[in-house]
């Protein structure tokens, strides 16, 4: 299969091979028990590190390891969204059919990643900070990326018209964006509760590697969870578009 | 170019002025909310000035959004938004000079009553300085921003409460920093440093918006 792309010498070519949606279900499909086999293993490894191998911090003792959990969702509320973003603008300039589903279907996904990173963040504040809410820079761009993605799906439900909605939702994800900055820098630019990013791209993460690790593998673990839920509901998008097509009657006729 | 952008505020003048009823609603909403909140809360002159900030900003921008899903509305239901995009004039610039005249038309009336209300919570006058100043460098704003929501929901029956769960999310940066310039005035620090910032959100929303209110309304129409 990597040969095949490879192949295509065609740049163009290539993005509407991948971008049409009847190659993507096919492709998508095959993907699919990878993904799962990454995600599991991924899984098992990374929550076995983070609740067993992983020693107690020296300060909050057991009490951190919910950082295993906050961290890849927070970081997930803020790569679908860029995900998004980068669907919407390819979509644009390429009018692909494919990128409208992935932001349609990506929303509330990535709304429910921001909650769940809003909503470990507030258990973790409780014992630690001493409070579950503080209207700390951090924590409140978050809410603000909570109602756009609120916001996205609400535009979309109220467009009756799909082309239109899917166009309207595309220039609003792009207009959404800024807020992504923000959120990332927030920590810096305004020194309050919350603290500093502890995983660096670029240089020294400031934890330990026995820490490290199953942390790294649980964010990788969110990225192919995510895939896989992303593929399955993408694939069952395709098919209620495209139901009146050739290729979908002949199929689920099969 | 300059020129239809000058014929496009003239025109909204007109029709604004025709509908005087629609002119003065934001005002009195403006004036009745500010003014509820020394009755529901204490008329205690030091917890007046510290609410200021926040009950005259929150008031400022709801009054922006109360008439923003009407901005292009009119347009759209007669046809001369579609004359808009056909004329050889660039829409974002046409773009700019409704949303020019909207804030024209909205916010500088609300920012010369605005004096009256910070009389009324009893603030000093460095602070209603540094609130004129505020609120000057970001209405503005909030009206660039809004207008994309405006454009967005443009060919909806009921777009009012759809406006201001897509909008309100972007209004939140504005607030903060607006209502910090008033603060830093209360508690006598300078407060150049939030009204540069709210400066350099003016400059981004003039120079980014009109451009997705272009798309918005281009996208909009065709429905």
């Amino acid at each position: 299969m990597i040969m095949k792309i490879i192949n295509i010498k065609n740049m163009r070519q290539f993005i509407h091979k991948w971008g049409s949606p009847k190659y993507f279900y096919h492709y998508a499909g095959r993907l699919l028990p990878w993904f799962c086999i990454a995600a599991i293993s991924l899984f098992s490894y990374g929550l076995v590190g983070a609740l067993y191998l992983a020693p107690p911090d020296y300060q909050q003792g057991d009490g951190f390891r919910i950082i295993y959990v906050h961290v890849p969702a927070a970081f997930m509320s803020l790569g679908i969204y860029s995900l998004m973003t980068f669907a919407a603008i390819v979509g644009f300039i390429w009018k692909i059919k494919l990128s409208d589903i992935i932001i349609k279907t990506a929303a509330p996904l990535g709304a429910w990643f921001t909650f769940l990173a809003l909503v470990t963040g507030a258990i973790w504040g409780k014992p630690m900070w001493g409070t579950y809410w503080v209207w700390d820079a951090r924590l409140t761009s978050e809410l603000i990326l909570l109602v756009i993605y609120f916001g996205l799906i609400a535009l979309r439900e109220a467009i009756p018209d799909k082309e239109l909605a899917a166009k309207a939702t595309g220039i609003f994800t792009i207009v959404g964006f800024v807020n992504i900055p923000i959120i990332h820098f927030s920590v810096y630019w305004w020194n309050t509760l919350h603290q500093g990013d502890t995983i660096q791209v670029f240089g020294k993460s400031l934890m330990a590697p026995s820490m490290l690790h199953p942390l790294l593998a649980m964010i990788l673990a969110f990225i192919f969870f995510f895939g896989i839920v992303l593929l399955m509901r993408m694939r069952l998008e395709i098919i209620k578009r495209a139901n009146k097509t050739l290729w979908v009657r002949e199929f689920l006729q099969s | 170019m300059l020129k239809s952008f000058f014929i496009i505020i003239c025109r909204e003048f007109s029709l604004a002025f025709r509908a005087k009823q629609e002119l003065i609603n934001p005002l009195v909403f403006f004036v009745i909310v500010t003014s509820l909140f020394p009755l529901a809360i204490s008329p205690d002159t030091k917890i007046l000035q510290l609410i200021a900030p926040g009950v005259i900003w929150v008031a400022a921008l709801l009054a922006t959004l109360l008439s923003l899903d009407k901005l292009f509305k009119s347009d759209f239901e007669d046809g001369s938004l579609e004359q808009m995009i056909l004329s050889g004039t660039p829409l974002s610039i046409l773009a700019l000079a409704k949303v020019c005249s909207y804030w024209l038309l909205t916010s500088i009336p609300l920012i010369i009553i605005s004096p009256l209300i910070a009389f009324m919570f009893q603030l000093p006058v460095r602070e209603t300085i540094a609130m004129l100043l505020s609120l000057l460098l970001g209405t503005p704003v909030l009206c660039c921003l809004g207008a994309i929501g405006s454009a967005l929901t443009v060919g909806l029956r009921s777009s009012g409460i759809l406006l201001t769960l897509l909008i309100l999310p972007f209004y939140v940066p504005i607030l903060i920093f607006g209502t910090g310039v008033m603060i830093a005035a209360i508690t006598e620090l300078s407060y150049a440093g939030q009204l540069a910032l709210l400066g350099a959100f003016l400059v981004l929303a003039i120079t980014l918006c009109p451009l997705a209110i272009a798309a918005a309304l281009r996208i909009c129409v065709n429905y």
